[in-house]
């Protein structure tokens, strides 16, 4: 115990404070996550360093390096890299943090994250801080639990804090303003205990989910997958895009990438629109934090309507369509 | 194959928990099984009817109620117990690091081939324990997974992932997370409630495993979320595009 806090305390002297987050891109930019984990870090109020992973990103490297609050960017260009499986991306990263001794590791919360960054604080022995929604201080966070129905003030004694950030609790950052160098991530070697099979993507022309102005949402009360061709006319009138809850993925209606809630996305749009969805605590936990929020169901004791501002009891059916041609 | 299920008490998912200064209201409170944990569960029992799995240990870190969650594994096919009792608070002061490590020295003690956790706790929302454990074991790991299937000495895995998904193949041993969609747990049946009493539970102190579980991150203060302002029901299309066009202003 003694000898940890010795250890600490040596290394915190030699420590210069500066925050490095892993980007999320598309190949072409990154992500709105990022941007907000960009805002969080400067809340830390250190040197931001930003990670660009992928061979293919040279030009989203360049483009980070506009992003307001961002000193330097790294380039991680070895294709081993990238399809971030957790075990390589770990050496990565310890690897970088070896030569970097970073302060504070931050991550956009998301399937990707969460995959590799508890892997990194069991090689770097520290206790990863996940989903934040605020920075008190550098050591101090606020994180929802029980579904977003208890809101928790942490403080991590660890000396390398590994932090994923909820996006909907941070502004993006602007992406222009900045003026960093672009550089090369240190080298590591691959770990090669898991292989790259195959993935399947679904494509969309719609905005992301996770950073949508408006998402309109369906759930069992849609019947099938065809039905929400409706939400996506809605979605398509007001440049939105379309999510589901629980019922509707387990039933098929569409693929689980869309699904909004505790296990799913979290989304905190300007317009929420709810259609035949009940309102399981499940599902308030990924979206109460929007900012105005529309129910459509017919059952007028469905818990929506105690998290919407305007519920509507009507059968969606004839609702939604008429809502679409008339908004 | 032998498999390790680490299962978590908590409070069960359809309650409205209680919020304290000092954390969740636990007391009368209804507590279930995590639900990522039963359809680790499931799988590990499914694997071993597929006769990939000779046997299945289900083990439970929390104070002495954690063996009703543990009864509940072998009631649904788990083999044996193991419980590892603490009087720390699971959901804020006993955290994932350090059930990583207990439960790493469990591995080393029992050598799995294979351990399956659920994806998150429905009362912490870490989504940290398993990669975790498969990084202080340097195991390979799949988390979120949608569909695992064993071929020899490899495991073949479909994750969920923030655009759709995809599907790595994995060396043995390894760490897999959990789900919703893996699979469907199934229900204890009466008699094999009745069967489970008289499997076998070890006993053993969170602190008789040389692991230090002094919490990382301090619970300084638990409060309520801002709660929302009344809102208002329309009585048709018209006027909910009224209201959103003139009073929220978002379309």
């Amino acid at each position: 115990m003694l000898a940890r806090q010795l250890v600490r305390r040596i290394s915190s002297a030699n420590r210069s404070f500066s925050t490095l987050v892993i980007a999320e891109h598309n190949q072409k930019e990154v992500t709105g996550g990022t941007l907000s984990t960009i805002t969080a870090a400067s809340k830390i109020g250190n040197d931001v360093t930003l990670l660009v992973i992928g061979s293919q990103a040279e030009g989203v490297a360049q483009a980070a390096a506009k992003i307001a609050g961002v000193s330097n960017v790294l380039h991680a260009k070895d294709a081993k890299f990238d399809h971030l499986i957790a075990e390589d991306v770990t050496e990565l990263l310890l690897a970088t943090q070896k030569e970097k001794n970073f302060s504070h590791i931050l991550a956009p919360s998301s399937n990707a994250s969460k995959n590799y960054l508890p892997r990194l604080g069991a090689k770097l022995d520290s206790a990863p801080i996940s989903d934040i929604i605020a920075v008190a201080d550098k050591d101090t966070f606020v994180r929802p639990t029980y579904a977003g129905n208890a809101i928790a003030q942490v403080k991590s004694s660890d000396a390398v804090k590994l932090i994923t950030v909820r996006p909907t609790g941070f502004e993006k950052a602007a992406v222009e303003g900045g003026s960093a160098s672009v550089s090369a991530a240190p080298e590591a070697a691959a770990a090669g205990k898991t292989q790259f099979v195959s993935e399947e993507v679904s494509k969309s022309e719609r905005p992301d989910l996770g950073s949508a102005r408006v998402v309109i949402s369906g759930g069992r009360g849609l019947k099938s997958g065809e039905n929400f061709e409706m939400l996506y006319k809605l979605a398509d009138k007001l440049g939105g895009a379309v999510g589901a809850s629980r019922a509707a993925v387990d039933a098929g209606f569409v693929p689980n990438e869309l699904q909004v809630g505790q296990t799913g996305k979290v989304v905190a749009p300007e317009l929420y629109v709810a259609a035949g969805i009940s309102g399981a605590i499940q599902h308030l936990a990924g979206m109460k934090d929007s900012k105005t929020i529309v129910a459509i169901n017919k059952d007028e004791e469905a818990p929506i309507f105690q998290v919407a501002d305007y519920g509507l009891v009507a059968d969606l059916f004839t609702a939604v369509p008429e809502l679409t041609e008339k908004i | 194959m032998k498999i390790l299920v680490p299962v978590k008490r908590v409070v069960d998912y359809a309650v409205k928990i209680r919020v304290a200064p000092k954390g969740v209201e636990l007391n009368n409170v209804k507590m279930s099984m995590n639900p990522f944990c039963e359809i680790a569960v499931e799988e590990a029992i499914r694997l071993k009817e597929k006769k990939i799995a000779s046997e299945i240990v289900a083990v439970s870190i929390g104070p002495k109620q954690s063996q009703e969650t543990i009864r509940t594994a072998l009631a649904m096919g788990a083999d044996r117990g193991i419980h590892i009792e603490t009087d720390l608070r699971t959901d804020q002061e006993l955290q994932p690091l350090a059930v990583a490590k207990i439960l790493k020295s469990i591995v080393e003690k029992e050598s799995p081939n294979l351990v399956i956790c659920g994806k998150q706790s429905i009362d912490a929302d870490a989504a940290q324990t398993g990669p975790l454990l498969a990084g202080l074991l340097d195991w390979s790991q799949a988390t979120f997974a949608s569909d695992v299937a064993v071929e020899g000495e490899s495991l073949t895995v479909t994750r969920e992932t923030d655009a759709g998904i995809e599907t790595l193949k994995l060396g043995l041993p390894a760490v897999v997370t959990a789900d919703l969609r893996l699979n469907e747990p199934r229900y204890a049946t009466l008699p094999n409630i009745m069967k489970a009493k008289k499997k076998k539970i070890d006993v053993l102190a969170a602190d008789s495993l040389g692991v230090d579980l002094t919490p990382r991150i301090e619970v300084i203060e638990v409060k309520e979320p801002a709660t929302r302002k009344a809102g208002i029901k329309v009585a048709d299309v018209d006027q909910l595009v009224d209201k959103l066009k003139n009073e929220a202003g978002v379309v």
